[in-house]
């Protein structure tokens, strides 16, 4: 945050991590993510994936923020906190230190100004926590949708924030570079946080928002089976209009999103999205899906796809099931002058 | 006799612990700790099979593509259907896409900033190595990085994003390419291509494909620009060809499958220096060392349960094993698997070693690049890119992929539509796991025992040079 010398200290540590956001927000930044930072005047002190240090080196620069002599602006978790067993952290120690991510964690977070849960996982726990979980994984202040985690629900990093959750699975390189800069600047305060500690700019939004399949969904022309064009909320079991992000509205891998790729979402921003069964699959109870959209009637919902059904256009419909266009638009509509 | 203990270590995709016996300066002994469990195959077990595609992929940032491609074909198997050769061609390319962005990666990130340390200042090379290679600093990142991006926005068209997709489907892929598109994955590798001849090999693909021979790589780099023959020179200068040798047995699952057969076939390449078919059902897991219960050795039967107590154990990793014996996988196996002649030469004249393993991940993604242009020609605009694939019969089913790093195996058992039973065997699983029940080390630690560190200890470099040449994924190693 332009301390003393106009650099933001910020180091990087990796949990029961898959790795992922790292390979996303390598994607950053027009000349390479390391110019962006520089251009930031952003001090990675270190990465696992990045940096030279490597061993003692590293040790060493963890013992200087931990006895003060190096100041912490903020830190970043990516990956969950493995807390077993039994409370050791043992499925996750950091190697040739003979202790845990966990401890780590608990004795670095405090000194940090801010502290940030890069992805689902550092956020609420994640895939690692899913099934029997079998680590005892959590999030940095979450466990799934409750307060708690690895640091508590009251945790406050030293300005006062809670755990900043840039969730996603991987989030996308641009939520995680613009979480870090308005922190650079100082522009990111608690207000501008979620209730589940989100940056509001993310989550304000749903997913659904831009889908490039929006005309199925206002006709609830449904995709049938995968790779086809409808609107994967009906069957395919897509849950975009309950999951936050704008994710619809950018730019993934230079124009991509997972409901342009052709499958659904599986609401990976949202606290235990690890949880659910049949991914793919629309729950319906009496035929009608149970998980519509989260601030409208749901009768008003059920009596409107029923009148669109009915005013379905043939094109809408038949691309619905199709892979390709087979029905352009404009057949019949305004003629074009040759 | 001192023990040293080197870890964290960084650059390998997760973390990694060694620890060292060193006698006279020299490695008498090593082992090897995956220090990071999550335990995905306890979380699979009892999913409904589908689930799989959602939570195998999420093993690996890195590997997404893989993790997916490998419960894709298990669950094809399952199902028996065949995949819609539309979908075939577009996991290819975005598959290739992942393996030629994790070799750039690998080369540009992890590998090549070791040359810019301190403990080489007093080499004539080191401040244009540094200058190039330096971590974070260097100036080949600022190429390297956004040649990647673009090259991952093939994931974009055909896959949505990346990481983390759910386009591999057992019945191919879940979007239809039209037209427009395919001129804009022509585009993107077209590009790739003009990246990789003019910044790492400063010649043409085919030109680097047709080296035959080890003189013919001598003859070929002197007064040659490009970071490929940048390495060489190092690699020469710092006899990196004398580092870390394999155990000699080099494996391939097969990589990129098509209607027929894959672009590079499976095998293994053994002592005799020949190719020989790969006896699968001799695949075994041993625990011994493992912080792990004992089960079946078989990864059909076998569950994954820890026991982190358990005494005489150094590793969440287990020991995988081929007919009893260590195996080392990777781009190098792969490629002396599929009869690429340069690497073939360099391998039988001095096994696989820190200088091969590199070479080997070059030339591949020039064979890659030069793939994907084929792949993305072959698509048949009209054709569909899905079957239709449901209904999962009880019983025991296998996806065998190549991942970047080797040879990636799910065995999935599976019962009244659920999961039963998952275990997966990752490449670096392979190359760095820990003893088996005979005291026989895995790849890595026999890679390290002979290595001279001198009096530089933990701080050795070779030990960098050796442990990062395998470029290990730690976070896919014991998952």
């Amino acid at each position: 945050m332009n301390g003393a010398e106009g650099i933001t200290n910020v180091l990087w540590l990796q949990g029961a991590s898959c790795g992922g956001c790292t390979m996303s927000i390598l994607e950053s930044g027009s000349t390479g993510w390391f110019d962006e930072l520089r251009q930031f005047g952003i001090n990675l002190m270190w990465h696992p994936s990045v940096s030279e240090a490597t061993g003692e080196e590293v040790v060493s620069v963890l013992e200087a923020v931990r006895d003060g002599k190096v100041r912490l602006d903020v830190l970043l978790l990516e990956g969950s906190v493995a807390r077993g067993p039994n409370n050791t952290g043992r499925f996750n120690f950091l190697a040739g230190t003979n202790r845990s991510i966990y401890h780590w964690i608990l004795e670095l977070a405090p000194l940090a100004d801010y502290v940030v849960a890069i992805g689902s996982c550092a956020a609420y726990g994640g895939v690692p926590a899913a099934g029997s979980n079998p680590t005892d994984a959590v999030g940095l202040q979450f466990e799934g949708g409750d307060l708690g985690g690895a640091l508590g629900g009251g945790f406050r990093s030293r300005l006062g924030l809670p755990v900043i959750n840039v969730a996603g699975c991987a989030p996308h390189p641009g939520w995680m570079m613009e979480t870090l800069l308005a922190l650079t600047s100082r522009e990111l305060a608690a207000a501008d946080l979620d209730g589940f500690g989100r940056p509001k700019f993310i989550a304000d939004h749903l997913a659904h928002h831009g889908c490039s399949r929006n005309e199925f969904y206002e006709f609830k022309a449904s995709a049938e089976t995968m790779s086809q064009r409808g609107c994967l909320m009906e069957h395919l079991g897509c849950k975009a209009t309950q999951a936050v992000g704008d994710c619809n509205q950018r730019s993934w891998n230079g124009g991509g999103s997972c409901t342009k790729g052709g499958y659904a979402c599986v609401a990976c921003t949202s606290p235990g999205f690890e949880a659910a069964e049949n991914f793919l699959e629309t729950a319906k109870l009496a035929g009608i899906p149970v998980g519509l959209p989260t601030d409208m009637p749901k009768a008003w919902f059920v009596a409107l796809a029923a009148l669109s059904k009915s005013a379905t256009p043939r094109r809408v419909r038949a691309n619905a099931t199709s892979d390709h266009v087979v029905v352009p638009p404009g057949r019949g509509g305004g003629k074009r002058a040759s | 006799m001192t023990r040293i203990t080197v870890g964290p270590f960084n650059r390998v995709e997760g973390d990694l612990e060694v620890r060292l016996d060193v006698e006279s300066g020299v490695v008498v002994r090593a082992e090897v700790t995956a220090p990071l469990y999550r335990g995905f195959e306890q979380i699979l077990e009892g999913r409904p099979p589908l689930d799989a595609l959602v939570l195998a992929p999420r093993i690996c940032g890195i590997c997404s593509v893989s993790q997916s491609i490998a419960t894709a074909a298990a669950l094809r198997s399952a199902i028996g259907v065949d995949a819609a050769p539309n979908g075939l061609l577009a996991t290819n390319i975005a598959h290739a896409a992942e393996n030629a962005a994790d070799h750039l990666t690998h080369f540009y990130l992890f590998f090549m900033p070791d040359f810019a340390r301190e403990a080489y200042a007093g080499h004539a090379w080191h401040a244009a190595a540094a200058e190039r290679f330096a971590a974070t600093r260097g100036s080949a990142a600022r190429e390297a990085l956004p040649a990647r991006a673009r090259l991952l926005e093939v994931m974009g068209i055909v896959a949505g994003k990346w990481p983390h997709s759910l386009a591999f489907q057992p019945g191919g892929t879940t979007r239809a390419i039209d037209l427009g598109e395919r001129v804009r994955l022509m585009s993107i590798v077209t590009g790739f291509r003009a990246f990789l001849e003019r910044v790492v090999f400063a010649d043409t693909l085919e030109n680097v494909l047709a080296i035959a021979d080890a003189a013919a790589l001598d003859d070929w780099r002197d007064g040659r620009a490009g970071d490929f023959a940048h390495f060489l020179a190092l690699a020469d200068s710092l006899a990196l060809g004398e580092l870390g040798k394999g155990p000699g047995l080099l494996m391939s699952y097969g990589a990129y499958h098509g209607p027929d057969s894959p672009l590079f076939p499976r095998g293994l390449f053994g002592a005799r220096s020949a190719v020989e078919p790969l006896p699968l059902a001799q695949i075994t897991e041993d625990v011994s060392h493992a912080w792990m219960h004992d089960g079946s050795t078989d990864p059909a039967h076998s569950t994954t349960v820890p026991h982190p107590d358990k005494p005489d154990a150094y590793s969440w990793c287990k020991a995988p094993r081929l007919s009893g014996r260590p195996v080392e996988v990777g781009a190098l196996a792969r490629q002396v698997v599929a009869g690429q002649p340069l690497l073939t030469d360099l391998v039988v004249a001095r096994g696989s070693n820190v200088r091969n393993r590199v070479i080997g991940r070059l030339l591949e993604t020039a064979r890659i690049a030069l793939a994907m242009e084929q792949w993305v020609r072959a698509i048949r605009l009209t054709d569909p890119f899905c079957h239709d694939a449901r209904g999962f019969p009880d019983g025991a089913f296998v996806g065998l992929v190549e991942a970047a790093r080797g040879s990636l195996g799910h065995w999935v058992a599976l019962r009244g539509g659920r999961i039963e039973r998952y275990q997966i065997i990752a490449p670096t699983t392979w190359n760095f796991s820990p003893r088996d029940s005979f005291d026989i080390g895995g790849p890595l630690e026999q890679a390290l025992v002979g290595t001279d560190v001198g009096d530089a200890g933990p701080r050795a470099v070779a030990i960098q040079h050796i442990v990062r040449s395998f470029d290990p994924c730690m976070v896919c190693t014991a998952h």
